[in-house]
């Protein structure tokens, strides 16, 4: 047995690392205090699908990553990118043939609807959570479902906050933004009364949504409990579709008919006071050649959700995965990508490049400047922090993936709200559509 | 002639290379001309559907194979309510839509039939609803019906007609009368030209013989046009019936089966349960569903066209 000595090891592993600084540029060598080991397959080649930018700064940024990559690692990689709602089916038809991209980015539960077919990345997500201050909650809860093995690497959220005109806020006599539900309802009815609505997306709109969500959630209510049994019909939900009738009465006529872009076109034609939306509705406005709409991004202001009874920030965002297959010839030049993509030298600056459209899911990359260069942007940081998973409180899978595809919680507080099913009636409803999924 | 007949050598079959008999084979050369189109049904669309008949009694999920659990999803269906509007909801729009596709369809048919100044330029514009794409037409018809910023409702307000914007969208009803004209509108063009080409090929002389005979225009209309225009409508209301049925893409743009569901048709529901939503084997068993509807509508049509009273304009 050899016995090393402080002094002998560091001489050892000095000398060694000398060698191979001399013997050129070497990546363990650099990483070896941050615990990463992994040798790169010779003449791999890597296919990426993600999902299909929100700005341009977030594709250009992440392309340049890419390559970065590819010269430093002498791996050729290709990225292609669909309309995010597109790759949730791609993803799976490749996890069943078992021929696709090697990693594909996609989002909330995709993971869970095929663990099997990942390829575990515990030692990646370890690395990655030791080196930049842990994983927020919900990254574990998507992407580590067993409670030890990750399936796949989280990339952060895109948040979605209250965007709201200051000056018609402080119009109806509020200082700041409410940070409670009662007096988030008194806002609203004070907005009202001065002929300035607010106004939430409750038709069909995919990813405007996530408010209704927030709402259930909010007053204690759940769609499942944590052994998945439904339980959507309860007090807590009828309170919660009681308080969105009240709400809806605030509303601007139509919201029943909104999809994804209404609340956006509606806010800054000035019709709409608060709504809830990613960080795309400052930047249209900030951007714009209109000067009457430019002028508006001065007024507009950002905040997190309301807090309900539930005593706990309740809120949900789109969020985003890492996977790599399987099938893969190259999994450890794929972990190795996903490694170097989510390093401070690259993620950092594709942060600041996606201006606040992706939150981080690493604590460290809170003190990222993009959330402080504008305070406007600052209430986006804590969207993966805050967040919930949508199948809360439950397992994720195909049941959560097929109950809020065919927007059962949305439908459910649309009913309430508008009066065409008492709350009771609609909580119901709900919970039998959900039984369906969740098969009792 | 039968002795000229038995003159004639028949070559003999045998002796000759297979390629000549085969060529002389009027039976073989049949069954091979057919094969490329054979094929081509059989790959795209026997096997399709049978696969679709499949996977709607499985329990398929999209990224994981399923097992064969019998009616299981149609009985689930059965249960359904959203399943149950989404059928009554697909049967009104088909049937309302329909119903005014045909008659506004023929009445312009009839019209440009007629000599018109600018005929061709007037058949042209016609045309127009059918060549934009699906896609564009609705996210027209979105704007043309949005909450805040519907021309509609901003016409009627400044006209001083209404006080506030139609809910065109927000409200079931409404929302099902929007997209159905919206359908119309697109779907007109496809009837009025396909009748006006039935329309040409009736004789100018039974009309002429009609006027002399003293007959009204609507006389010329009930008694000749009518009568022989019965096989192109059997055969254009039925294309019409199943464009109808089967729509997607207007729906899918203009409301995505909403509000709370009221819009979806029985294709839009299939789509969002199997693709959004993962559930391959419900959504395929939704979209067998529709072939029931289908196969009825093709049966009155080629009921209507074999009947050579119905053609006729009489009755059974």
């Amino acid at each position: 047995m050899v016995h090393f000595t402080r002094r002998k090891f560091i001489q050892k592993t000095s000398a060694v690392a000398a060698g191979a600084a001399a013997a050129g540029p070497m990546i363990w060598v650099k990483d070896a205090h941050a615990q990463w080991n992994n040798t790169v397959e010779k003449g791999a080649t890597l296919r990426v699908l993600r999902w299909k930018r929100f700005v341009q700064g977030d594709e250009d940024t992440y392309l340049a990553n890419a390559k970065k990559f590819e010269e430093k690692f002498g791996v050729k990689v290709r990225v292609d990118s669909e309309s995010w709602e597109d790759v949730r089916p791609k993803a799976a038809v490749a996890a069943n043939v078992g021929s696709g991209p090697d990693i594909i980015l996609s989002t909330n539960d995709d993971a869970n609807l095929y663990p099997d077919k990942l390829v575990d990345v515990t030692d990646l997500a370890n690395y990655l959570g030791k080196k930049y201050g842990g994983w927020y909650p919900v990254c574990e809860q998507y992407l580590k479902p067993d409670g030890k093995k990750w399936i796949g690497i989280p990339l952060g959220a895109a948040g979605n906050c209250i965007v709201y005109r200051d000056s018609q806020v402080k119009a109806a006599g509020f200082a700041t933004f409410p940070k409670t539900n009662d007096e988030f309802l008194k806002l609203m009815k004070a907005l009202k009364e001065k002929n300035t609505p607010g106004g939430f997306a409750l038709g069909h709109a995919t990813g405007d949504q996530s408010w209704s969500f927030w709402l259930v959630w909010s007053h204690g209510g759940r769609m499942v409990d944590e052994q998945n049994k439904v339980v959507i019909n309860s007090p807590a939900t009828i309170k919660a579709l009681e308080y969105a009738k009240e709400l809806y009465g605030t509303f601007v006529p139509g919201t029943l008919s909104w999809l994804d872009p209404n609340n956006n076109k509606a806010f800054l034609d000035g019709q709409v006071s608060v709504t809830a939306n990613g960080i795309s509705i400052y930047y249209a406005a900030k951007n714009s050649a209109d000067p009457k709409v430019k002028e508006m991004a001065a007024d507009i202001q950002h905040a997190n959700f309301p807090i309900g009874p539930a005593g706990v920030p309740t809120e949900m965002n789109l969020f985003f995965n890492q996977m790599i297959f399987k099938y893969s010839k190259y999994p450890k030049a794929a972990k190795e990508f996903i490694r170097f993509m989510m390093e401070e030298e690259q993620y950092g600056p594709w942060m600041q490049a996606s201006i606040g459209y992706t939150c981080q899911p690493l604590v460290a990359y809170e003190k990222n400047p993009i959330w402080t260069v504008d305070p406007k942007h600052t209430p986006y940081r804590n969207a993966t922090k805050v967040m919930r998973p949508i199948g809360f409180s439950g397992k994720m899978g195909y049941a959560s993936a097929g109950a809020m595809a065919d927007f059962i919680m949305l439908d459910m507080v649309a009913e309430a709200a508008s009066g065409q099913k008492t709350p009771a009636e609609a909580a119901a409803r709900a919970q039998q559509r959900a039984e369906r999924y969740y098969k009792v | 002639m039968h002795a000229a007949v038995k003159e004639i050598e028949i070559p003999r079959a045998t002796g000759l290379s297979l390629l000549a008999r085969l060529n002389n084979n009027t039976m073989a050369l049949g069954i091979l001309f057919m094969l490329p189109a054979a094929i081509i049904l059989l790959l795209f669309l026997t096997y399709p559907l049978g696969l679709g008949v499949w996977l709607g009694l499985t329990d398929t999920k999209i990224g994981r194979g399923g097992e064969f659990i019998g009616l299981e999803n149609y009985r689930s269906l059965f249960n359904d309510s959203v399943f149950w509007l989404s059928v009554r909801t697909t049967i009104f729009y088909t049937a309302v839509a329909s119903f005014f596709k045909f008659f506004l369809g023929l009445w312009l048919a009839v019209l440009l039939n007629q000599n018109i100044r600018f005929k061709s330029f007037m058949r042209a514009i016609l045309l127009l609803p059918w060549i934009v794409p699906t896609t564009l037409s609705a996210i027209a018809f979105w704007w043309i019906y949005d909450s805040q910023f519907s021309i509609i409702s901003w016409a009627l307000v400044k006209m001083g007609l209404i006080d506030k914007y139609i809910d065109f969208l927000g409200d079931g009803w409404n929302a099902r009368f929007s997209v159905i004209a919206a359908n119309v509108w697109r779907g007109i063009p496809f009837v009025a030209i396909s009748l006006l080409a039935g329309l040409q090929t009736i004789s100018p002389s039974l009309y002429e013989a009609a006027t002399i005979d003293g007959a009204t225009p609507w006389q010329r209309f009930r008694f000749i046009t009518y009568p022989l225009l019965t096989p192109i409508i059997a055969i254009v209301m039925t294309f019409s019936v199943l464009f109808t049925f089967t729509d997607f893409q207007l729906i899918y743009v203009i409301t995505r089966g909403g509000p709370v569901n009221y819009t979806h048709l029985m294709a839009t529901l299939s789509f969002q349960r199997a693709i959004p939503g993962g559930q391959l084997a419900e959504g395929a068993a939704i979209a067998f569903a529709m072939v029931p509807f289908l196969v009825g509508a093709i049966l009155v049509s080629f009921f209507g066209l074999q009947r050579r009273k119905w053609q006729q304009g009489g009755k059974d």
